[in-house]
């Protein structure tokens, strides 16, 4: 269970992979928002319904179902840099973004960059930034695994050769050889706390130290792989724990996440504070006595007898 | 479908109300805005530009629902039987009547030019969509539609064609019909904001009800007291023991709502269990009791 009360936001989760558990837990554990960047499933998608199903499902279903558990939900659209390798299916992807790139809740395209860094996967970034631009949307940025400090550096020249404003840019997946030159440049540098493949939390403990809260947040990036759909709320605990001050721990796990992400209009701080004001339910004002009973959620945790 | 529904729509008076409410809540230059896209659209701009206009309505409206006065209520009303704007947000009046400025000479043409909108739409978009479809052209073209929103899980965007909405009891059929009501107490939303539901009460979803109301009761989890509007018209003498049950349940809207079903029973046998409960029959007679009076916050009688 947390040890504190910290409210966070988790900019990059993939809840389409995740239970209705993890949501439950996430909530208890102070997690207020959650941005799902559009990314793979995990093995290639064959044809161009699967993204619109997809894409469908992150600004639908998905975004209803984290509100059941008193979480807002974004997304971000885009074609990752993995499948952008297939061209003849990229380009019917390329065509479906415009519908999807300005609906409620989406707050940037992504995430997009490279993966291995071919011409297809530089052709259909450029592409994505060029539409980011025209349509005045932020960008999230998957750096890649292998070759990680030289593809965060073009993903970078990209965005500046496109003429983009590194504060509309947030560059994901960073670690202790890429971050220098992210702040340097004027960019959000995120970080993923995943197990294994990217940082581990003692380690983002060191960072903070080292760079303080300027423009540095953190994410999860939990999927369905071996990941942590907690590990922004344990790295804040852990942050206090070692004694980073609790005005930096919210900015790096809060704060500067709403901060970036906000410049898209579509994420407001009231959105979670004072969600009846937007609810898109509002075809009637709750009559407790003959709508029924809300769920107890409780229940499905820590009770043997199910009812 | 009974002659009785009125399914006339005058759609320019519509699209009138729908000007005239959105030029008073929104800024001049968000006006001037909107009034261009809906010239671009009714010329037969490309439908791009048609669906990106209908996205981005919110961002020049804003989300907020407008104080709406009676005698434009009435008109509404007046406009088409049925349509409640004042539970609408100054977003869906703007999609609406860009709807409702889509060129519509052609029904086919139209209704393909709707599909796209549908395939791709947010939760919002999906709320207003269904909110209009007793508005716009061709309006029974849209059956299978409304009734593929009725199975969403998404409790908006079913709400938003089962509540405050006359299309359903338009031109749902009886199976659609019935399933509309059947999911909305599943899912708990308020039985009485379904418009024409006592018009479109019929024998077999009194049956779906007291089956449901069996179930729930096997599984000793509650009803909505609503159920019973669904079931005493049609209760015969068979039900005697279920509104017996329901006359003494513990909850005092239950037995209310039991009561009401009683007395409007065709059987003797139902409605004298009414006998047994001189509180109750005495609140019936004197017309303190209804169904009215059960869903407006005085849900019993002391």
């Amino acid at each position: 269970m947390p040890l504190s009360n910290v409210t966070v936001i988790d900019p990059h989760i993939h809840m389409s992979s995740r239970t209705t558990y993890d949501y439950l837990i996430m909530r208890e554990w102070g997690i207020v928002a959650v941005i799902e960047p559009s990314f793979w499933l995990g093995q290639p998608r064959t044809n161009a319904g699967s993204f619109q199903d997809y894409f469908s499902s992150l600004v639908g279903w998905e975004r209803f179902r984290a509100s059941q558990f008193g979480i807002q939900h974004y997304c971000t659209i885009g074609l990752n840099p993995k499948e952008a390798n297939n061209e003849p299916l990229a380009e019917q992807v390329m065509e479906l973004l415009p519908l999807y790139a300005c609906k409620e809740g989406v707050v940037a395209i992504g995430e997009i960059g490279y993966d291995d860094m071919t011409e297809a996967e530089d052709r259909y970034f450029r592409q994505q930034l060029q539409l980011a631009k025209e349509l005045d949307l932020l960008v999230t940025i998957h750096t890649p695994h292998r070759n990680k400090k030289a593809g965060t550096r073009r993903s970078m020249d990209r965005c500046i050769e496109l003429g983009l404003d590194p504060a509309r840019v947030i560059i994901d997946h960073n670690n202790e050889e890429t971050v220098d030159e992210v702040l340097a440049r004027g960019f959000w540098a995120a970080f993923t706390i995943y197990p294994m493949t990217k940082m581990g939390n003692a380690r983002m403990v060191e960072v903070v130290k080292q760079y303080g809260c300027d423009r540095i947040m953190i994410d999860s990036s939990a999927d369905w792989g071996i990941s942590d759909p907690l590990a922004v709320p344990k790295t804040a605990q852990l942050m206090l724990e070692e004694g980073i001050p609790a005005a930096q721990v919210r900015a790096v796990c809060y704060g500067n996440a709403l901060a970036a992400y906000s410049q898209s209009g579509q994420m407001q701080e009231a959105d979670w504070l004072d969600p009846a004001a937007v609810d898109p339910n509002h075809l009637f004002n709750g009559n407790s006595v003959l709508r029924g009973q809300e769920p107890n959620m409780q229940s499905i945790r820590d009770r043997m007898l199910i009812e | 479908m009974s002659a009785a529904i009125n399914r006339s729509v005058s759609l320019s008076s519509a699209v009138e109300l729908l000007q005239h409410w959105l030029s008073s809540h929104l800024s001049p230059s968000q006006w001037v805005w909107f009034q261009e896209q809906q010239t671009q659209i009714a010329q037969g701009a490309p439908l791009r530009r048609f669906f990106a206009a209908f996205s981005a309505v919110p961002r020049f409206t804003g989300k907020a629902t407008v104080e709406m006065p009676a005698h434009e209520q009435q008109q509404a009303s007046v406009v088409c039987e049925g349509w409640e704007p004042q539970w609408w947000s100054l977003d869906q009046m703007g999609r609406t009547l860009l709807l409702l400025s889509l060129p519509h000479d052609n029904p086919a043409t139209y209704g393909r030019s709707l599909d796209p909108l549908f395939t791709a739409a947010d939760v919002r978009e999906l709320v207003a969509l269904y909110q209009a479809l007793p508005l716009l052209p061709y309006p029974e073209q849209h059956r299978a539609r409304a009734a593929e929103g009725i199975r969403s899980n998404m409790t908006p965007v079913f709400n938003a064609i089962a509540l405050h909405n006359p299309y359903p009891a338009r031109y749902f059929d009886e199976g659609a019909w019935n399933q509309l009501v059947l999911k909305a107490m599943f899912v708990g939303s308020p039985l009485h904001l379904i418009w024409g539901l006592d018009h479109r009460a019929n024998p077999t979803l009194a049956q779906m009800s007291i089956d449901y109301v069996h179930e729930r009761w096997a599984a000793h989890r509650t009803i909505t007291p609503e159920i019973w509007r669904l079931v005493g018209r049609f209760a015969g003498a068979d039900l005697r023991a279920d509104l017996d049950r329901a006359l003494h349940d513990a909850d005092p809207v239950q037995r209310s709502a039991a009561a009401i079903a009683c007395s409007q029973s065709p059987a003797a046998e139902i409605r004298s269990l009414l006998n047994h409960d001189p509180d109750l029959q005495r609140a019936l007679q004197e017309g303190r009791l209804t169904w009215h009076h059960l869903t407006h916050d005085q849900h019993h009688v002391e």
